[in-house]
Protein backbone atom coordinates (compact mmCIF):
# COMPACT_ATOMS: atom_id res chain seq x y z
CA UNK A 1 0.00 0.00 0.00
CA UNK A 2 1.44 3.35 -1.07
CA UNK A 3 1.46 6.02 1.55
CA UNK A 4 -0.24 8.94 -0.23
CA UNK A 5 0.57 11.56 2.39
CA UNK A 6 4.25 10.66 2.42
CA UNK A 7 4.24 11.22 -1.34
CA UNK A 8 2.59 14.64 -0.83
CA UNK A 9 5.31 15.50 1.68
CA UNK A 10 8.13 14.54 -0.71
CA UNK A 11 6.31 16.29 -3.55
CA UNK A 12 6.07 19.55 -1.58
CA UNK A 13 9.77 19.44 -0.74
CA UNK A 14 10.63 19.04 -4.43
CA UNK A 15 8.06 21.73 -5.26
CA UNK A 16 9.92 24.15 -2.96
CA UNK A 17 13.33 23.26 -4.42
CA UNK A 18 12.28 23.64 -8.09
CA UNK A 19 11.42 27.40 -7.96
CA UNK A 20 14.63 28.04 -6.03
CA UNK A 21 16.84 26.65 -8.82
CA UNK A 22 16.22 29.42 -11.41
CA UNK A 23 16.25 32.01 -8.64
CA UNK A 24 19.66 30.79 -7.49
CA UNK A 25 20.92 30.70 -11.06
CA UNK A 26 19.63 34.23 -11.62
CA UNK A 27 21.43 35.37 -8.46
CA UNK A 28 24.67 34.02 -9.98
CA UNK A 29 24.45 35.43 -13.51
CA UNK A 30 22.33 38.58 -13.14
CA UNK A 31 24.19 41.89 -12.85
CA UNK A 32 24.10 43.55 -9.46
CA UNK A 33 24.64 47.32 -9.44
CA UNK A 34 22.34 48.72 -6.80
CA UNK A 35 22.28 52.40 -5.99
CA UNK A 36 20.06 54.35 -3.58
CA UNK A 37 17.88 55.82 -6.35
CA UNK A 38 17.31 52.44 -7.93
CA UNK A 39 16.30 50.93 -4.64
CA UNK A 40 13.67 53.54 -3.88
CA UNK A 41 10.03 52.50 -3.71
CA UNK A 42 8.61 52.66 -7.22
CA UNK A 43 5.61 54.90 -7.56
CA UNK A 44 5.71 55.92 -11.23
CA UNK A 45 8.59 58.34 -10.80
CA UNK A 46 6.98 60.56 -8.19
CA UNK A 47 8.87 60.60 -4.91
CA UNK A 48 7.17 58.48 -2.27
CA UNK A 49 5.22 60.34 0.38
CA UNK A 50 4.76 58.55 3.68
CA UNK A 51 5.01 54.91 4.57
CA UNK A 52 2.98 52.10 3.05
CA UNK A 53 2.80 50.23 6.34
CA UNK A 54 0.06 52.30 7.89
CA UNK A 55 -3.14 51.29 9.59
CA UNK A 56 -5.58 50.84 6.77
CA UNK A 57 -9.32 50.42 6.95
CA UNK A 58 -10.32 47.15 5.32
CA UNK A 59 -13.71 48.21 4.06
CA UNK A 60 -14.84 44.65 3.61
CA UNK A 61 -14.41 43.38 7.16
CA UNK A 62 -18.14 42.55 7.37
CA UNK A 63 -17.66 40.38 4.29
CA UNK A 64 -14.74 38.73 6.04
CA UNK A 65 -16.98 37.81 8.98
CA UNK A 66 -19.66 36.40 6.67
CA UNK A 67 -16.93 34.51 4.80
CA UNK A 68 -15.78 32.91 8.04
CA UNK A 69 -19.30 31.70 8.87
CA UNK A 70 -19.91 30.26 5.41
CA UNK A 71 -16.49 28.64 5.27
CA UNK A 72 -17.06 26.84 8.56
CA UNK A 73 -20.49 25.81 7.32
CA UNK A 74 -19.03 24.11 4.26
CA UNK A 75 -16.74 22.08 6.51
CA UNK A 76 -19.89 20.60 8.05
CA UNK A 77 -21.47 20.10 4.65
CA UNK A 78 -18.68 17.98 3.13
CA UNK A 79 -19.40 14.91 5.34
CA UNK A 80 -23.11 15.42 4.66
CA UNK A 81 -22.54 15.45 0.89
CA UNK A 82 -20.27 12.40 1.07
CA UNK A 83 -22.75 10.32 3.04
CA UNK A 84 -25.79 11.49 1.07
CA UNK A 85 -26.40 8.09 -0.56
CA UNK A 86 -26.66 6.36 2.81
CA UNK A 87 -28.63 9.08 4.60
CA UNK A 88 -32.41 8.90 5.04
CA UNK A 89 -34.42 11.58 3.25
CA UNK A 90 -34.99 13.24 6.62
CA UNK A 91 -31.26 13.91 7.08
CA UNK A 92 -31.05 15.36 3.56
CA UNK A 93 -33.79 17.89 4.30
CA UNK A 94 -32.11 18.51 7.65
CA UNK A 95 -29.03 19.68 5.70
CA UNK A 96 -31.26 21.93 3.61
CA UNK A 97 -32.74 23.43 6.79
CA UNK A 98 -29.22 24.04 8.12
CA UNK A 99 -28.41 25.91 4.91
CA UNK A 100 -31.72 27.76 5.20
CA UNK A 101 -30.75 29.17 8.60
CA UNK A 102 -27.49 30.50 7.14
CA UNK A 103 -29.31 31.98 4.17
CA UNK A 104 -31.65 33.71 6.65
CA UNK A 105 -28.54 35.29 8.15
CA UNK A 106 -27.38 36.41 4.72
CA UNK A 107 -30.81 37.88 3.93
CA UNK A 108 -30.75 39.71 7.27
CA UNK A 109 -27.36 41.26 6.40
CA UNK A 110 -28.66 42.18 2.97
CA UNK A 111 -31.78 43.90 4.37
CA UNK A 112 -29.63 45.75 6.91
CA UNK A 113 -27.59 47.11 4.01
CA UNK A 114 -24.31 45.62 5.18
CA UNK A 115 -23.64 44.05 1.79
CA UNK A 116 -23.18 47.52 0.29
CA UNK A 117 -19.70 48.92 -0.22
CA UNK A 118 -19.15 51.63 2.39
CA UNK B 1 0.84 -5.52 -15.80
CA UNK B 2 3.05 -4.04 -18.51
CA UNK B 3 4.38 -0.62 -19.40
CA UNK B 4 1.48 0.31 -21.68
CA UNK B 5 -1.25 -0.46 -19.14
CA UNK B 6 0.24 1.00 -16.01
CA UNK B 7 3.50 2.85 -16.75
CA UNK B 8 4.12 4.27 -13.28
CA UNK B 9 3.68 1.05 -11.33
CA UNK B 10 5.63 -0.87 -13.95
CA UNK B 11 8.59 1.50 -13.69
CA UNK B 12 8.31 1.56 -9.89
CA UNK B 13 8.44 -2.23 -9.73
CA UNK B 14 11.44 -2.38 -12.04
CA UNK B 15 13.19 0.23 -9.94
CA UNK B 16 12.36 -1.56 -6.68
CA UNK B 17 13.74 -4.82 -8.04
CA UNK B 18 16.92 -3.09 -9.22
CA UNK B 19 17.52 -1.15 -6.01
CA UNK B 20 16.85 -4.09 -3.71
CA UNK B 21 19.37 -6.08 -5.76
CA UNK B 22 21.85 -3.34 -4.79
CA UNK B 23 20.90 -3.94 -1.16
CA UNK B 24 19.20 -0.66 -0.28
CA UNK B 25 16.76 -0.65 2.69
CA UNK B 26 13.04 -0.46 1.80
CA UNK B 27 12.56 2.99 3.34
CA UNK B 28 15.27 4.42 1.07
CA UNK B 29 13.77 2.75 -1.98
CA UNK B 30 10.36 4.27 -1.20
CA UNK B 31 11.91 7.69 -0.73
CA UNK B 32 13.88 7.50 -4.00
CA UNK B 33 10.80 6.38 -5.91
CA UNK B 34 8.64 9.13 -4.44
CA UNK B 35 11.35 11.67 -5.17
CA UNK B 36 11.69 10.56 -8.79
CA UNK B 37 7.90 10.44 -9.21
CA UNK B 38 7.51 13.96 -7.84
CA UNK B 39 10.42 15.19 -9.98
CA UNK B 40 8.93 13.71 -13.17
CA UNK B 41 5.52 15.26 -12.53
CA UNK B 42 6.95 18.69 -11.65
CA UNK B 43 9.30 18.73 -14.64
CA UNK B 44 6.34 17.83 -16.84
CA UNK B 45 4.32 20.69 -15.30
CA UNK B 46 7.21 23.13 -15.81
CA UNK B 47 7.69 22.06 -19.44
CA UNK B 48 3.97 22.57 -19.95
CA UNK B 49 4.30 26.00 -18.34
CA UNK B 50 6.96 27.02 -20.85
CA UNK B 51 4.63 25.90 -23.63
CA UNK B 52 1.78 27.87 -22.07
CA UNK B 53 3.78 31.09 -22.31
CA UNK B 54 3.79 30.66 -26.07
CA UNK B 55 0.12 29.61 -26.20
CA UNK B 56 -0.98 32.54 -24.07
CA UNK B 57 0.97 35.12 -26.07
CA UNK B 58 -0.16 33.69 -29.39
CA UNK B 59 -3.83 33.48 -28.35
CA UNK B 60 -3.85 37.00 -26.90
CA UNK B 61 -2.44 38.22 -30.17
CA UNK B 62 -5.21 36.49 -32.11
CA UNK B 63 -7.88 37.96 -29.82
CA UNK B 64 -6.42 41.42 -30.32
CA UNK B 65 -5.94 40.98 -34.08
CA UNK B 66 -2.15 40.87 -33.93
CA UNK B 67 0.34 38.25 -35.05
CA UNK B 68 2.01 37.58 -31.73
CA UNK B 69 5.52 36.12 -31.39
CA UNK B 70 6.63 35.07 -34.88
CA UNK B 71 10.36 35.78 -35.14
CA UNK B 72 12.09 33.15 -33.02
CA UNK B 73 11.76 29.72 -34.57
CA UNK B 74 8.77 28.38 -36.47
CA UNK B 75 5.59 30.24 -35.36
CA UNK B 76 7.68 31.96 -32.70
CA UNK B 77 7.92 28.70 -30.76
CA UNK B 78 11.27 29.64 -29.17
CA UNK B 79 9.87 32.86 -27.73
CA UNK B 80 9.45 31.39 -24.20
CA UNK B 81 13.13 30.37 -24.20
CA UNK B 82 14.12 33.95 -24.96
CA UNK B 83 11.70 35.12 -22.24
CA UNK B 84 13.35 32.85 -19.68
CA UNK B 85 16.87 33.99 -20.62
CA UNK B 86 15.76 37.59 -20.33
CA UNK B 87 14.20 36.97 -16.90
CA UNK B 88 17.28 35.21 -15.58
CA UNK B 89 19.90 37.73 -16.71
CA UNK B 90 17.88 40.78 -15.65
CA UNK B 91 19.01 42.67 -12.58
CA UNK B 92 16.99 41.85 -9.49
CA UNK B 93 16.16 45.08 -7.67
CA UNK B 94 14.97 44.82 -4.09
CA UNK B 95 13.53 48.02 -2.63
CA UNK B 96 15.60 49.25 0.31
CA UNK B 97 12.58 49.40 2.63
CA UNK B 98 11.16 45.98 1.80
CA UNK B 99 10.91 43.11 4.26
CA UNK B 100 13.70 40.99 2.73
CA UNK B 101 12.61 37.54 3.90
CA UNK B 102 8.93 37.84 3.01
CA UNK B 103 9.78 39.66 -0.22
CA UNK B 104 11.86 36.69 -1.37
CA UNK B 105 9.42 34.13 0.00
CA UNK B 106 6.36 35.35 -1.94
CA UNK B 107 7.35 34.30 -5.52
CA UNK B 108 8.47 30.88 -4.29
CA UNK B 109 5.20 30.43 -2.42
CA UNK B 110 3.21 31.45 -5.50
CA UNK B 111 4.97 28.77 -7.53
CA UNK B 112 4.66 26.12 -4.80
CA UNK B 113 0.92 26.76 -4.44
CA UNK B 114 0.38 25.95 -8.11
CA UNK B 115 2.79 23.04 -8.36
CA UNK B 116 1.23 21.49 -5.24
CA UNK B 117 -2.03 21.06 -7.16
CA UNK B 118 -0.27 18.75 -9.62
CA UNK B 119 0.40 16.23 -6.85
CA UNK B 120 -3.21 15.06 -6.96
CA UNK B 121 -4.20 15.82 -10.55
CA UNK B 122 -5.05 12.47 -12.20
CA UNK B 123 -3.67 12.59 -15.75
CA UNK B 124 -5.03 9.10 -16.41
CA UNK B 125 -6.55 6.26 -14.42
CA UNK B 126 -3.07 4.94 -13.61
CA UNK B 127 -0.96 8.11 -14.06
CA UNK B 128 -1.35 10.33 -11.01
CA UNK B 129 0.77 11.51 -8.11
CA UNK B 130 -1.40 10.71 -5.13
CA UNK B 131 -5.04 9.70 -4.91
CA UNK B 132 -6.11 11.50 -1.74
CA UNK B 133 -9.53 10.67 -0.35
CA UNK B 134 -9.83 14.35 0.63
CA UNK B 135 -8.62 15.60 -2.77
CA UNK B 136 -11.09 18.48 -3.05
CA UNK B 137 -10.16 19.87 0.37
CA UNK B 138 -6.51 19.75 -0.72
CA UNK B 139 -7.40 21.71 -3.87
CA UNK B 140 -9.12 24.41 -1.79
CA UNK B 141 -6.18 24.61 0.62
CA UNK B 142 -3.60 24.89 -2.16
CA UNK B 143 -5.74 27.54 -3.88
CA UNK B 144 -5.79 29.66 -0.73
CA UNK B 145 -1.99 29.34 -0.47
CA UNK B 146 -1.65 31.16 -3.81
CA UNK B 147 -3.65 34.07 -2.45
CA UNK B 148 -1.46 34.11 0.63
CA UNK B 149 1.55 34.54 -1.67
CA UNK B 150 -0.09 37.61 -3.24
CA UNK B 151 -0.86 39.05 0.20
CA UNK B 152 2.73 38.49 1.36
CA UNK B 153 4.12 40.05 -1.84
CA UNK B 154 1.90 43.10 -1.43
CA UNK B 155 2.81 43.59 2.21
CA UNK B 156 6.54 42.89 1.97
CA UNK B 157 7.11 45.28 -0.97
CA UNK B 158 6.24 48.23 1.27
CA UNK B 159 4.62 50.03 -1.61
CA UNK B 160 1.17 51.59 -1.55
CA UNK B 161 0.14 50.19 -4.91
CA UNK B 162 1.28 46.71 -3.92
CA UNK B 163 -0.58 46.90 -0.62
CA UNK B 164 -3.77 48.03 -2.35
CA UNK B 165 -3.42 45.13 -4.76
CA UNK B 166 -3.04 42.69 -1.88
CA UNK B 167 -6.09 44.15 -0.14
CA UNK B 168 -8.16 43.71 -3.27
CA UNK B 169 -6.95 40.14 -3.75
CA UNK B 170 -8.05 39.26 -0.22
CA UNK B 171 -11.44 40.84 -0.90
CA UNK B 172 -11.96 38.66 -3.94
CA UNK B 173 -10.65 35.55 -2.16
CA UNK B 174 -12.94 35.86 0.84
CA UNK B 175 -15.86 36.31 -1.54
CA UNK B 176 -15.35 33.82 -4.32
CA UNK B 177 -14.08 31.01 -2.14
CA UNK B 178 -17.66 30.57 -0.85
CA UNK B 179 -19.56 29.81 -4.09
CA UNK B 180 -16.59 27.74 -5.23
CA UNK B 181 -16.60 25.50 -2.17
CA UNK B 182 -20.39 25.22 -2.30
CA UNK B 183 -20.43 24.07 -5.92
CA UNK B 184 -17.54 21.71 -5.22
CA UNK B 185 -20.08 19.90 -3.01
CA UNK B 186 -22.15 19.11 -6.12
CA UNK B 187 -19.62 16.75 -7.77
CA UNK B 188 -18.86 15.41 -4.29
CA UNK B 189 -22.40 14.33 -3.66
CA UNK B 190 -23.00 13.14 -7.23
CA UNK B 191 -19.88 10.96 -7.16
CA UNK B 192 -20.03 10.12 -3.45
CA UNK B 193 -16.30 10.77 -3.06
CA UNK B 194 -13.86 13.65 -2.70
CA UNK B 195 -11.01 11.91 -4.52
CA UNK B 196 -10.41 13.53 -7.92
CA UNK B 197 -9.85 10.14 -9.51
CA UNK B 198 -13.10 8.83 -8.04
CA UNK B 199 -14.97 11.85 -9.40
CA UNK B 200 -13.51 11.33 -12.88
CA UNK B 201 -14.36 7.61 -12.80
CA UNK B 202 -17.95 8.40 -11.73
CA UNK B 203 -18.46 10.32 -14.98
CA UNK B 204 -17.86 7.40 -17.34
CA UNK B 205 -21.56 7.29 -18.25
CA UNK B 206 -22.46 11.00 -18.11
CA UNK B 207 -20.61 14.24 -17.41
CA UNK B 208 -21.60 16.22 -14.33
CA UNK B 209 -21.64 19.34 -16.54
CA UNK B 210 -24.74 17.86 -18.22
CA UNK B 211 -26.36 16.95 -14.90
CA UNK B 212 -25.65 20.32 -13.32
CA UNK B 213 -24.65 22.99 -15.88
CA UNK B 214 -25.23 25.79 -13.37
CA UNK B 215 -22.73 24.32 -10.91
CA UNK B 216 -20.20 24.10 -13.74
CA UNK B 217 -20.77 27.73 -14.68
CA UNK B 218 -20.50 28.94 -11.08
CA UNK B 219 -17.28 26.97 -10.66
CA UNK B 220 -15.84 28.54 -13.80
CA UNK B 221 -16.70 32.08 -12.64
CA UNK B 222 -15.36 31.63 -9.12
CA UNK B 223 -12.26 29.89 -10.46
CA UNK B 224 -11.53 32.90 -12.67
CA UNK B 225 -12.00 35.15 -9.63
CA UNK B 226 -9.73 32.98 -7.52
CA UNK B 227 -7.10 33.00 -10.27
CA UNK B 228 -7.36 36.79 -10.29
CA UNK B 229 -7.65 36.95 -14.05
CA UNK B 230 -9.67 39.56 -15.90
CA UNK B 231 -12.47 40.55 -15.41
CA UNK B 232 -11.54 39.98 -11.75
CA UNK B 233 -7.90 41.14 -11.97
CA UNK B 234 -8.42 44.06 -9.60
CA UNK B 235 -5.27 43.20 -7.68
CA UNK B 236 -3.04 44.01 -10.64
CA UNK B 237 -5.20 46.59 -12.42
CA UNK B 238 -2.61 48.25 -14.67
CA UNK B 239 -4.60 51.42 -15.18
CA UNK B 240 -5.15 52.09 -11.47
CA UNK B 241 -2.40 50.58 -9.33
CA UNK B 242 0.28 50.03 -12.00
CA UNK B 243 0.93 46.33 -11.50
CA UNK B 244 -0.52 45.75 -8.07
CA UNK B 245 1.20 43.24 -5.85
CA UNK B 246 4.21 42.57 -8.13
CA UNK B 247 5.06 46.20 -8.85
CA UNK B 248 8.40 45.94 -7.02
CA UNK B 249 9.41 42.59 -8.46
CA UNK B 250 11.78 42.23 -11.38
CA UNK B 251 13.78 39.48 -13.04
CA UNK B 252 13.13 35.86 -12.18
CA UNK B 253 11.05 36.74 -9.12
CA UNK B 254 8.53 38.44 -11.37
CA UNK B 255 9.00 35.49 -13.74
CA UNK B 256 7.70 33.08 -11.11
CA UNK B 257 4.57 35.16 -10.54
CA UNK B 258 3.97 35.16 -14.28
CA UNK B 259 4.68 31.44 -14.70
CA UNK B 260 2.56 30.59 -11.68
CA UNK B 261 -0.38 32.55 -13.06
CA UNK B 262 -0.30 30.75 -16.40
CA UNK B 263 0.09 27.30 -14.85
CA UNK B 264 -2.64 28.12 -12.31
CA UNK B 265 -5.05 28.98 -15.11
CA UNK B 266 -4.23 25.76 -16.95
CA UNK B 267 -4.54 23.72 -13.76
CA UNK B 268 -7.97 25.17 -13.10
CA UNK B 269 -8.89 24.27 -16.68
CA UNK B 270 -7.81 20.75 -15.75
CA UNK B 271 -9.84 20.80 -12.53
CA UNK B 272 -12.88 21.98 -14.47
CA UNK B 273 -12.34 19.03 -16.83
CA UNK B 274 -12.02 16.56 -13.94
CA UNK B 275 -14.92 17.84 -11.86
CA UNK B 276 -17.49 18.46 -14.59
CA UNK B 277 -16.27 17.07 -17.92
CA UNK B 278 -15.15 13.58 -16.98
CA UNK B 279 -11.41 14.23 -16.72
CA UNK B 280 -9.47 11.54 -18.54
CA UNK B 281 -12.63 9.56 -19.42
CA UNK B 282 -14.87 10.73 -22.19
CA UNK B 283 -15.92 8.02 -24.60
CA UNK B 284 -19.22 7.22 -22.82
CA UNK B 285 -18.83 3.44 -22.73
CA UNK B 286 -17.29 3.14 -26.20
CA UNK B 287 -14.05 2.01 -24.53
CA UNK B 288 -15.81 -1.11 -23.22
CA UNK B 289 -16.34 -2.51 -26.76
CA UNK B 290 -13.63 -5.00 -27.74
CA UNK B 291 -12.68 -3.05 -30.88
CA UNK B 292 -12.11 0.17 -28.91
CA UNK B 293 -10.43 -1.22 -25.82
CA UNK B 294 -7.31 0.80 -26.70
CA UNK B 295 -9.23 3.99 -25.84
CA UNK B 296 -8.78 3.06 -22.18
CA UNK B 297 -4.99 3.10 -22.49
CA UNK B 298 -3.44 5.52 -19.96
CA UNK B 299 -1.59 7.42 -22.67
CA UNK B 300 -4.80 8.02 -24.64
CA UNK B 301 -6.49 9.04 -21.39
CA UNK B 302 -3.71 11.50 -20.59
CA UNK B 303 -4.03 13.02 -24.08
CA UNK B 304 -7.82 13.34 -23.60
CA UNK B 305 -7.32 14.98 -20.22
CA UNK B 306 -4.72 17.47 -21.48
CA UNK B 307 -6.93 18.35 -24.45
CA UNK B 308 -9.88 19.02 -22.15
CA UNK B 309 -7.70 21.06 -19.78
CA UNK B 310 -6.48 23.10 -22.76
CA UNK B 311 -10.09 23.80 -23.78
CA UNK B 312 -10.85 24.93 -20.21
CA UNK B 313 -7.74 27.13 -20.26
CA UNK B 314 -8.80 28.55 -23.61
CA UNK B 315 -12.24 29.47 -22.20
CA UNK B 316 -10.53 31.23 -19.26
CA UNK B 317 -8.36 33.16 -21.75
CA UNK B 318 -11.40 33.96 -23.88
CA UNK B 319 -13.13 35.48 -20.85
CA UNK B 320 -9.97 37.35 -19.88
CA UNK B 321 -9.47 39.06 -23.21
CA UNK B 322 -13.14 39.81 -23.90
CA UNK B 323 -14.45 41.43 -20.73
CA UNK B 324 -13.54 44.74 -19.07
CA UNK B 325 -12.49 44.83 -15.43
CA UNK B 326 -15.26 45.00 -12.82
CA UNK B 327 -15.37 47.58 -10.02
CA UNK B 328 -14.67 46.29 -6.51
CA UNK B 329 -18.15 46.97 -5.11
CA UNK B 330 -19.62 45.22 -8.15
CA UNK B 331 -17.24 42.33 -7.55
CA UNK B 332 -18.45 41.87 -3.98
CA UNK B 333 -22.11 42.51 -4.77
CA UNK B 334 -22.07 40.06 -7.69
CA UNK B 335 -20.71 37.39 -5.41
CA UNK B 336 -22.80 37.89 -2.28
CA UNK B 337 -26.09 38.89 -3.86
CA UNK B 338 -26.04 36.62 -6.88
CA UNK B 339 -23.47 33.84 -6.98
CA UNK B 340 -23.64 32.61 -3.37
CA UNK B 341 -27.47 32.38 -3.15
CA UNK B 342 -27.56 30.73 -6.58
CA UNK B 343 -24.89 28.20 -5.56
CA UNK B 344 -26.85 27.35 -2.40
CA UNK B 345 -30.07 26.80 -4.36
CA UNK B 346 -28.25 24.59 -6.87
CA UNK B 347 -26.69 22.57 -4.05
CA UNK B 348 -29.95 22.00 -2.18
CA UNK B 349 -31.95 21.10 -5.28
CA UNK B 350 -29.24 18.72 -6.50
CA UNK B 351 -28.94 17.07 -3.08
CA UNK B 352 -32.69 16.49 -2.68
CA UNK B 353 -33.23 15.29 -6.26
CA UNK B 354 -30.16 13.06 -6.12
CA UNK B 355 -31.34 11.41 -2.92
CA UNK B 356 -34.99 11.13 -4.00
CA UNK B 357 -34.28 9.66 -7.45
CA UNK B 358 -31.38 7.42 -6.47
CA UNK B 359 -33.27 4.22 -7.31
CA UNK B 360 -35.11 5.69 -10.32
CA UNK B 361 -34.02 4.77 -13.89
CA UNK B 362 -30.87 6.65 -14.88
CA UNK B 363 -32.49 8.64 -17.68
CA UNK B 364 -35.22 9.91 -15.33
CA UNK B 365 -32.58 10.83 -12.77
CA UNK B 366 -30.50 12.68 -15.35
CA UNK B 367 -33.46 14.48 -16.89
CA UNK B 368 -34.76 15.57 -13.46
CA UNK B 369 -31.40 17.05 -12.42
CA UNK B 370 -30.98 18.78 -15.76
CA UNK B 371 -34.52 20.19 -15.76
CA UNK B 372 -34.10 21.42 -12.19
CA UNK B 373 -31.04 23.36 -13.32
CA UNK B 374 -32.93 24.77 -16.27
CA UNK B 375 -35.82 25.91 -14.05
CA UNK B 376 -33.44 27.52 -11.55
CA UNK B 377 -31.64 29.35 -14.36
CA UNK B 378 -34.94 30.57 -15.80
CA UNK B 379 -36.22 31.81 -12.40
CA UNK B 380 -32.88 33.56 -11.77
CA UNK B 381 -33.05 35.37 -15.10
CA UNK B 382 -36.68 36.38 -14.41
CA UNK B 383 -35.72 37.81 -11.00
CA UNK B 384 -32.82 39.72 -12.55
CA UNK B 385 -35.12 41.09 -15.26
CA UNK B 386 -37.70 42.29 -12.73
CA UNK B 387 -34.94 43.84 -10.61
CA UNK B 388 -33.45 45.68 -13.58
CA UNK B 389 -36.87 46.97 -14.64
CA UNK B 390 -37.61 48.26 -11.15
CA UNK B 391 -34.22 49.98 -11.02
CA UNK B 392 -34.82 51.64 -14.38
CA UNK B 393 -38.24 52.86 -13.24
CA UNK B 394 -36.72 54.33 -10.06
CA UNK B 395 -34.05 56.12 -12.06
CA UNK B 396 -36.57 57.51 -14.51
CA UNK B 397 -38.82 58.74 -11.68
CA UNK B 398 -35.86 60.36 -9.93
CA UNK B 399 -34.72 62.19 -13.05
CA UNK B 400 -38.28 63.36 -13.73
CA UNK B 401 -38.60 64.69 -10.18
CA UNK B 402 -35.32 66.51 -10.63
CA UNK B 403 -36.54 68.03 -13.90
CA UNK B 404 -39.80 69.32 -12.45
CA UNK B 405 -37.93 70.73 -9.47
CA UNK B 406 -35.59 72.60 -11.80
CA UNK B 407 -38.50 73.97 -13.84
CA UNK B 408 -40.21 75.23 -10.70
CA UNK B 409 -37.09 77.08 -9.54
CA UNK B 410 -36.73 78.69 -12.97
Amino acid sequence: MRNEWLYIGVFLIVAIIVPLVPLGFAALVAPRKPNPTKRLTYECGVETVGDAWVQFKAQYYIFALVFLIFDVETVFLFPWALALNRLPMFAVTEGAVFLGILVAGLVYLWRKGLLEWQ
Amino acid sequence: MNFWNDPLHFLAEQLTAMLSRWGLPTAWITFIEFFLGAMALIVFAMALDIGLVWVERKVVARFQDRLGPNRLGPFGLFQPVADIIKMVIKEDITPATADKFLYNLAPVLAAVAVIALWAILPLASTIYGADLNVGLLYVIAAGALGTLAVLIAGWASRNKFALLGAFRMVASLISYEIPMVIVLLVPTLLAGTMSLRGIAEAQRSIWFALLSPLACLIFLISAIAELGRAPFDLHEAESEIVAGYHIEYSGMKFGWFYAAELLHAFTFGGLLAILFFGGYTGFFGLEKLPAFIWLDNPFVQAAVFLAKAMVGYWVIMWVKYSLPRVRIDHLLAFNWKFLTPLALVVLVSTAILHRALMEAPRWQYGMALWLANLVIAWITIEILRVQARRQRRHQRAASQRQQTAQEQTV
